[in-house]
């Protein structure tokens, strides 16, 4: 059994003022960065905040930055961090923080009100059911992966460093409404909200969101800029910029 | 007195996964008020672990399927202690509830001619699982989620319930709190819904997030409901064994709907070896024939890796006790030998299954394409809950209503995989839309003052004792220790009732239990709230696993081994005394109708 030390966040209550503090705690094979938590929570600082659920990478609950890389606390073996200095844990920075590790993420939550809901075509078959085929799902599917940690968002320079939350929806509200403009089945139109209320062309493909990404979605590549591409399409093509002239 | 917020819905439904999701959304739908308070962050809740499917018999994989070969599959899975009449419901409704999810935005699998795929699992005669790759929990919850988003539900996320509240007799509603603020809020309620899954917690070695501490169960309990078959509890056969932070983390049975094989460390299919006669006539006979199944032959029969749970686990708990297990105590599950039968098997099993594909990968450093698992049973499901009226939900409490795992009597002694998710849409929504039936009818409620404050002043007293009181994380330890070692896999009586005993004492040390700080977002604090419900929910499980004096299902009494017909005619009911002493008693269960009777008996050929 060896040891190693860790150096949490911690803070007075309502995002008051905060110190790291170091944590030595004892470590066992295979163990992740909660395990580590947990063990200070339940021996060293009961009142320590921390949210968890899971445990297994599925709920999107203990978003942190972890020597100061955006990263699940269960998904962060030990053993692929360097030990022999102080493993750095703390909150989000791209949210306000409540206490100690906990961050407020309500703001995705109301983000997400904004955006128009899935609204599907008339069933296909008499008994009220649709007729997809697999490899025009493929790719709803890749964003329905989504387990809402918020990392793409906490990592987004957009957010963190230009604060553009009222402007902006981040990276992980690219990806919702890129699964609703993919679904086979919508048929209502983003674009033009995308483009002038979510300023998706604020986003310079950086792909921080898409390194960050616990579940490996190609947020950049398959959501944000075929989004982009659909925008420039309807609104800055001269073909059809002239034709909306015409028609009026 | 000390100051909180108040609320008033006609209908407040506590627990947002899928079961109350779906009840908030039908209460909504009918035009009542709907808050809905919720644990954790909406969205997070248990049902996003589900992996494997729900379960509807839609027939779109096998046209044999229908509702009665559903409704007999779960009645068999349950050891026919179920609640017949929510089987049956379940079963005719389950597919309407699964294609309306796709209306609201689901994306599940498709069969090549474009219809939601279903998959095998164990216990169901047909392929019969409505399913995204292996995250068709997630699927549910997120789709479910989003359609609440817009429907003028009220959430309130992270808040825990303490006490429900009754005004003589009926639920009038609940006392909470906010863990950011640590705050106290009353909120007054026509119905309540009680959705707040399961009891995992109770157990060292579980599938539950920190959430599954019985809240749901300990609160309808404590208000003087009544919980029935709270010895069946399901350990499921497949959690992962190693490393040690992450026993008892599921593997979805999906795995072995792939094809996937529990081997001995000797080599052997051992689950050959033991297939219990009223299952034999629907098993493979060889492992060619199993595996004939899994290609999706029509006239091949199950492999035995696919009988119920319950079963399962015992047989790998018999190789292990046997000298036969794996390095870290548990055995061997193999889905990467369907290299040798199938070209890419590789790309198969990571489009199959992907979420433990990347499981094993980056928490075991295992490639599951290329190495065995190592697995053992671990705590999953508790099959007893809150008896509630099969059409209704509604509980022996008027106005308080329970859907999911908290409530019980669809799944009898055993649940079968894939059930679930459906029974948290077939009843989640009919207890919405009768709560909110039962709120247009009533008048409103009164919460009394004096209840709240008494609720509040014991919630508080930990931190009174501060530092000098036990420690709550570690009577939850010691409790979880003693119920998997007392109250686990297989029982006796002489260890179950050391196991009262032991309860006795933790309830004593979880009234000492002291915290430090404040109580913004304080785990300490939460964990001595969460104790009394833990503390609560053992005493019904041990207590009706005393009574049961034989084995069915996920139930297995060393000392009585043996089903007993008797015992097959009434469930075990726990019920709380006004001096607060558990009362255990036997509930006959309803005849079933002859025209059932006969639905089951055609099913057993």
């Amino acid at each position: 059994m060896s040891q190693a030390t860790f150096r949490i966040w911690r803070s007075e209550p309502g995002g008051g003022a905060g110190a790291f503090k170091n944590y030595t705690t004892e470590i066992s094979e295979g163990m992740v960065v909660l395990d580590a938590v947990h063990k200070i929570q339940a021996e060293q600082a009961p009142d320590l905040a921390c949210r968890w659920n899971c445990k297994a990478g599925k709920c999107g609950s203990c978003s942190a930055e972890i020597n100061g890389k955006p990263r699940l606390m269960c998904m962060s073996r030990l053993n692929s961090i360097n030990l022999d200095e102080p493993v750095t844990v703390e909150p989000m920075r791209t949210f306000p923080l409540i206490k100690d590790l906990v961050t407020d993420v309500s703001w995705n939550f109301r983000t997400k009100k904004g955006l128009k809901k899935f609204k599907p075509r008339k069933p296909d078959a008499p008994d009220g059911t649709w007729r997809m085929a697999q490899q025009d799902i493929d790719r709803v599917q890749e964003f329905r992966k989504c387990i809402e940690c918020f990392l793409c968002q906490d990592v987004c320079h957009v957010l963190r460093d230009h604060d553009k939350h009222e402007e902006f929806i981040g990276p992980r509200f690219f990806v919702y409404a890129a699964a609703l403009e993919m679904h086979p089945l919508d048929t209502d139109d983003r674009l033009a909200d995308l483009k002038d209320k979510s300023n998706i062309g604020y986003c310079n493909i950086t792909k921080c969101c898409t390194t960050v990404c616990p579940e490996h979605i190609h947020i950049t590549d398959n959501a944000i800029i075929p989004l982009k591409e659909r925008v420039v399409d309807s609104f800055y093509d001269p073909v059809s910029r002239l034709l909306r002239m015409i028609s009026g | 007195m000390a100051a909180h917020t108040t609320y008033s819905y006609d209908v407040l439904v506590i627990g947002a996964g899928g079961a109350g999701l779906r009840a908030a959304i039908e209460a909504a739908n009918s035009g009542v008020t709907v808050g809905l308070i919720c644990k954790s962050l909406l969205g997070k809740a248990h049902t996003v672990m589900a992996e494997g499917g729900m379960a509807a018999a839609m027939a779109h994989n096998d046209d044999r399927d229908s509702w009665k070969v559903h409704f007999a599959d779960t009645m068999r899975g349950g050891q026919y202690v179920n609640n017949w009449r929510m089987a049956e419901i379940h079963a005719k409704e389950a597919p309407d509830r699964v294609r309306e999810l796709e209306g609201w935005g689901a994306v599940f699998d498709r069969t090549p001619d474009g219809r939601i795929n279903q998959r095998n699992f164990g216990g169901h005669r047909y392929p019969r699982l409505a399913h995204v790759g292996d995250r068709t929990g997630l699927e549910l919850i997120r789709t479910l989620q989003d359609h609440t988003t817009y429907l003028g539900v009220t959430v309130h996320m992270e808040h825990t319930v303490i006490e429900v509240i009754l005004d003589g007799g009926r639920a009038a509603g609940v006392l909470a709190y906010d863990r950011e603020r640590g705050r106290f809020h009353v909120f007054s309620a026509k119905a309540i819904v009680l959705a707040t899954g399961g009891i995992g917690r109770a157990y060292q070695i579980t599938s539950n997030s920190w959430e599954g501490t019985g809240d749901g169960h300990a609160l309808a309990y404590r208000a003087g409901a009544q919980l029935i078959d709270m010895e069946f509890v399901q350990f499921h056969p497949t959690g992962m064994v190693w490393p040690p932070s992450v026993r008892g983390l599921l593997v979805t049975e999906g795995v072995r709907g792939e094809g996937g094989v529990l081997r001995n460390s000797e080599g052997r299919r051992f689950m050959f070896d033991d297939i219990p006669d009223n299952y034999k006539p629907q098993t493979a006979a060889d492992e060619e024939e199993g595996w004939r199944y899994v290609m999706h032959d029509k006239t091949a029969r199950r492999p035995p890796e696919l009988l119920t749970r319950d079963h399962v686990a015992r047989c790998i708990r018999r190789e292990v006790k046997a000298g036969r297990g794996s390095p870290h105590g548990g055995v061997f599950l193999d889905i990467a030998w369907i290299k040798e039968r199938i070209p890419n098997a590789e790309e198969h099993i990571k489009r199959k299954l992907p979420s433990m594909y990347h499981q094993f990968k980056e928490l075991a450093d295992l490639d599951i394409t290329k190495e065995p698992m190592e697995i053992g049973p671990t705590t999953h499901y508790v099959m007893g809950g809150i008896k509630v009226d099969a059409d209704s939900q509604e509980s022996t409490i008027p106005g308080l209503f329970a859907a999911g795992e908290c409530a019980a009597g669809i799944n009898g002694a055993n649940r079968l995989g894939g059930n679930s998710l459906s029974d948290l849409i077939v009843f989640g929504k009919r207890a919405g839309e009768y709560a909110a039936q039962h709120a247009r009818k009533g008048a409103p409620p009164k919460v009394d003052d004096g209840a709240v404050e008494r609720s509040i002043k014991a919630s508080l007293a930990p931190f009174e004792r501060g530092a000098s009181g036990e420690n709550p994380y570690k009577v939850q330890q010691d409790l979880q220790e003693t119920m998997q070692a007392l109250v686990g896999i297989v029982r006796t009586e002489s260890e179950m009732q050391e196991a009262i005993k032991k309860l006795a004492a933790f309830n004593e040390r979880a009234a000492r239990v002291g915290i430090e700080g404040h109580r913004e977002y304080n785990s300490g604090w939460h964990t001595c709230i969460d104790l009394r419900n833990l503390l609560d929910v053992s005493e019904t499980i041990a207590r009706s696993a005393i009574e049961r004096r034989e084995s069915r299902g996920g139930h297995f009494r060393d000392d009585y081994p043996d089903k007993v017909a008797e015992f097959g005619t009434f469930n075990i009911a726990t019920k709380r005394q006004p001096d607060g002493s558990m009362t255990v008693s036997r509930v006959p269960l309803a005849e079933i109708p002859p025209e059932l009777k006969q639905v089951i008996e055609e099913q057993k050929q």
